[in-house]
């Protein structure tokens, strides 16, 4: 039998959290985490999208972003400058997904009490493998010879030329902070020696220490580039550099595409004053110097490093971590201290 | 001792063929046109072969060489030398182990970081020209995988100790347990597959371990595992591996070694989970001048009745 039951009315709709009770967090460019994970940030915080606005920047910051605290942005987009911080008075935290900094003006942040809050130690694994996994490459010429069998050329050309051994030789690390530290770890186990050069002598290791990176480089194998980028790495690979790591050295670059001085290198690269190179980092990234694809002894990677699944969930809880604990008046999780 | 003469099996290294000119009166297998014309030749003056992975010393060149008395082979494998009739006979056998073990390691680590970081496929997306139309995608990370090793000989704990420093837990198949390392020993294959995420074979090759990955392997192994092999091609069962990977059950493989050096299989060719190197596991300028050195040495001991160095058989 058909009843007419009287319908109780359905219950009134849970409130939508509107986004502007969550707080803001201002983002000039999507970081590339954004690109997988970006609704973890969206449910969390009031995102300010500068880049989807038909505003210019600075037009969108000064209407839309004054009582913004925290920004979120990464090493791709435009440099966090002083100018742009201007436009923000509310700004207390920058939050870069990046363990770079050379993106962001620390000055000017450290003048206005602005905290940093960076990748920290998220991924210095993943960047340590790829750098071991870049020179094997280039040693035992892994891409080189998978090229050489993919066309054919095994069957019909004969043997692959012979590489370079490992073991034995002498890695000189170029800055000795966490990613270098992890590099060192790993080509121990090769039964590579370790030298470095870093701001600092760093006491918890026995490597040796040189003073500048001229000398390291005179004394090493392999030049493995691990540093920050700042005023005074700027071009710090410069000719000089590679001249004294010489014609069997070879350099791996998995810190910023600037410390080397891009031009000098390929140069070398070309004329056979060094042995070889592994670069997951360039001075106008994308734009790779097209003479490299000419060369067999050069492995080339797009700033991959840091691309793996478990490093973009790190820092993703880092990051919402980070901003979170910034609202809640805690302790940030990875800050930047002030050196 | 030039009065002395050696057969040289193959043109396996320039280094050693002068440094056989020099010692020996040296024969090159390769320069006879036919066996027979070979045979004619030399069979009756011939007291000690140079063979390598390529041409070793099978029955019947050790039946034609009535004078042999040592087979010093450029290479640590000895499946190309028939060591049963090696030893019926009283003929020494010398290979090259210890030196070459690092080379095969490092290969080996190289091939892992290469196939779960993309490192040649990153390679070719820059030389293609493909970043500019956006970034790389995001792969696996390598440090803390599962490594199962087959094998724990030498080159099987040199791959171990590498694969430590990265935190991979090592576990391993091997013909005994080895109590003195803290690796995790499994009694069979399949159970070694099912419990690592990258399988790696660094045995020797023999009549048991013949295609000791089959299908049954690489299904245990999974469609998220990786294979890595530089031990010998007939290891794997290479037509089962390579529909295994065209068809998504295997999630990549890492390959030094193939049944029919130098025939690769082309449907491996456009796979981008796949790293492929012409047997260059101990192809190094260094390592091959010390392979080179020791089987000279091997030789030079054997005539001078003096112990060998590292005597097989």
């Amino acid at each position: 039998m058909a009843s007419d039951q009287a319908t109780t009315p359905p219950p009134p709709p849970l409130p939508e959290i509107q986004s502007h009770d969550l707080s803001q967090v201002i983002v000039l460019h999507p970081p590339p985490v954004f690109n997988y994970f970006m609704d973890l940030f969206s449910k969390k915080f009031h995102l300010l999208k500068a880049w989807e606005s038909p505003l210019p920047l600075h037009e969108f910051l000064t209407n839309h972003a004054h009582s913004a605290q925290a920004m979120l942005c990464s090493g791709t987009g435009p440099s966090i400058s002083a100018d742009i911080i201007r436009l923000l008075p509310s700004l207390r935290l920058v939050a870069t997904t990046s363990a770079g900094l050379n993106h962001i003006d620390l000055t000017e942040c450290r003048n206005r009490g602005i905290s940093i809050a960076n990748a920290g130690e998220a991924f210095s694994e993943d960047v340590a493998d790829l750098a071991v996994g870049l020179l094997i490459d280039v040693f035992r010429k892994v891409s080189a010879s998978d090229r050489y069998v993919r066309h054919g050329l095994w069957a019909t050309k004969g043997d692959y030329p012979l590489g370079s051994k490992l073991g034995g030789k002498r890695i000189g690390i170029v800055g000795l902070g966490s990613i270098g530290f992890q590099v060192a770890k790993r080509l121990e186990a090769f039964g590579c020696n370790i030298s470095y050069n870093s701001r600092k002598r760093k006491d918890f290791v026995s490597y040796p220490f040189y003073t500048n990176v001229c000398e390291l480089a005179a004394n090493s194998d392999v030049l493995i580039i691990c540093c920050g980028l700042t005023e005074q790495t700027r071009h710090m690979i410069n000719r000089e550099v590679l001249l004294a790591l010489g014609k069997e050295g070879v350099i791996v670059n998995i810190g910023r595409g600037a410390i080397i001085h891009e031009k000098e290198l390929v140069q070398c690269l070309v004329q056979g004053e060094i042995g070889g190179a592994g670069l997951d980092v360039f001075e106008n990234e994308p734009d790779v110097p097209k003479e490299l694809f000419e060369l067999d002894n050069v492995v080339l990677a797009p700033h991959m490093a840091v691309f793996t699944t478990e490093s973009f969930e790190d820092l993703c809880d880092l990051m919402i971590g980070n901003l979170e604990a910034f609202f809640s008046k805690k302790p940030l999780l990875s800050p930047v201290m002030n050196e | 001792m030039d009065s002395i003469t050696v057969l040289m099996t193959s043109p396996m290294s320039d280094y050693l063929e002068n440094q056989l000119k020099d010692r020996f009166n040296l024969v090159k297998l390769w320069t006879y046109s036919s066996k027979t014309d070979f045979f004619k030749h030399n069979s009756h003056s011939i007291r000690a072969i140079v063979g390598n992975t390529k041409i070793g010393a099978d029955a019947e060149l050790i039946d034609s060489l009535p004078e042999l008395e040592i087979v010093s082979s450029y290479s640590v494998g000895l499946d190309k030398i028939d060591l049963r009739k090696c030893q019926e006979k009283g003929i020494r056998v010398t290979n090259t182990p210890d030196v070459l073990t690092d080379d095969v390691a490092d290969v080996a680590m190289g091939l892992m970081l290469a196939v779960v970081r993309r490192v040649c496929e990153c390679d070719r997306f820059v030389r293609r020209g493909l970043w500019p139309k956006g970034d790389f995608r995001l792969t696996n990370k390598f440090s803390g995988m599962q490594v199962g090793i087959v094998g724990l000989g030498r080159i099987g704990s040199a791959i171990a100790k590498r694969a430590e420093a990265f935190g991979c837990p090592i576990s391993y198949y091997s013909r005994s347990e080895k109590p003195e390392t803290n690796y995790k020993y499994f009694s069979n294959i399949i159970d070694l597959a099912v419990n690592c995420q990258i399988l790696v074979v660094a045995c020797a090759l023999t009549e048991e371990t013949h295609h000791i990955v089959n299908r049954e392997v690489i299904d245990a192994l999974g469609p998220e595992g990786i294979l890595i092999n530089i031990g010998r091609g007939s290891h794997i069962d290479e037509p089962e591996l390579v529909s295994a990977l065209l068809e998504g059950r295997l999630g990549g493989a890492g390959l030094d070694v193939f049944e029919n050096e130098p025939e690769v299989p082309e449907q491996l060719f456009g796979l981008e989970n796949v790293v492929l190197m012409p047997h260059v596991g101990s192809d190094t300028v260094e390592t091959t001048d010390a392979m080179a050195d020791l089987v000279i040495k091997n030789l030079e001991a054997h005539f001078l009745k003096k112990p060998l160095l590292t005597p097989v058989v």
